[in-house]
């Protein structure tokens, strides 16, 4: 095996990245969608913590990864609040059988 | 192969196979003790990079406030007393085909590629540095991303809540 370097971190950001596309397009339940996405935006964020190391462009690459964190943390209280009213509404969270806005 | 080297494969399968766990696994209970297994591993992955203050934040926000937060979404939108906390799966084949695809494409290319490697010299710890370029390089970014939490929060707060008024 050779020496680890910046090819091993970006394979296991694709496989990672591939694994959520995976679970947002296979999954019924809103909130396995959910867990989907923050593989997604993990995936992303190996990608710019390992460019921050191995490119020499400082801590850059570092505070756009904690931008991003900071972004999932707003965007998974406003997408658990959506889903509790949708099971309010509805009764159940299954994305392929809510076609509705409102009842 | 050296002592980093090993720590980077087990980290690596760690977080790949309980990514996988994640995507597959039938109960969401267990899918989402799977999220923190992975969680785990990317932290440690970020370790390995040299951003220690960032694996931190990564078990902080991640570990601590998003995965209690989808577990809260599991337990109220589904009935608990229910054994079975199951969820449905749809377009299996098309989505390994599609994905499977995607994945393949992008291994190839990331390692097709010739990244140019320079690292820079790695400093001892970064909290001072990332500090200083928040308030410094970054400061417009950091103060809209307060402003946007907030707002976030009140919004959340009032469309959970919309029916008592």
């Amino acid at each position: 095996m050779i020496e680890v370097g910046l090819n091993h971190f970006l394979v296991v950001s694709s496989i990672l990245f591939s694994l959520g596309i995976y679970g947002v397009v296979t999954r019924k339940n809103a909130v396995m969608v959910l867990m989907g996405l923050e593989l997604i935006l993990n995936a992303a964020n190996i990608n710019f913590v390992a460019f921050a190391k191995y490119g020499n462009f400082g801590l850059g690459g570092q505070a756009m990864a904690l931008f991003v964190i900071i972004l999932a943390a707003a965007e998974a209280a406003i997408a658990l609040a959506i889903v509790l009213n949708l099971y309010k509404t509805f009764t159940n969270v299954n994305v392929d059988e809510i076609d509705k806005l409102k009842e | 192969m050296s002592i980093y080297d090993v720590i980077f494969y087990l980290f690596a399968i760690l977080t790949v196979g309980s990514g996988y766990l994640v995507v597959t696994s039938k109960n969401i209970v267990h899918a989402a003790f799977y999220l923190l297994f992975t969680l785990f591993g990317v932290a440690g992955l970020y370790v390995l990079l040299a951003a220690d203050f960032l694996a931190i934040v990564q078990l902080m926000v991640y570990v601590g406030g998003i995965l209690i937060l989808l577990l809260f979404g599991v337990m109220l939108t589904n009935k608990v007393t229910d054994v079975k906390i199951r969820t449905g799966t749809i377009h299996i084949i098309p989505a390994v085909i599609g994905t499977g695809l995607l994945m393949g494409v992008i291994v190839s290319m990331m390692l097709r590629t010739n990244w140019k490697s320079e690292p820079g010299e790695l400093l001892f710890t970064t909290t001072y540095g990332l500090g200083r370029i928040l308030l410094t390089d970054y400061v417009l970014v950091f103060e809209l991303l307060a402003m946007l939490l907030l707002i976030a929060l009140i919004g959340a707060a009032s469309i959970a809540r919309r029916d008592n008024e």
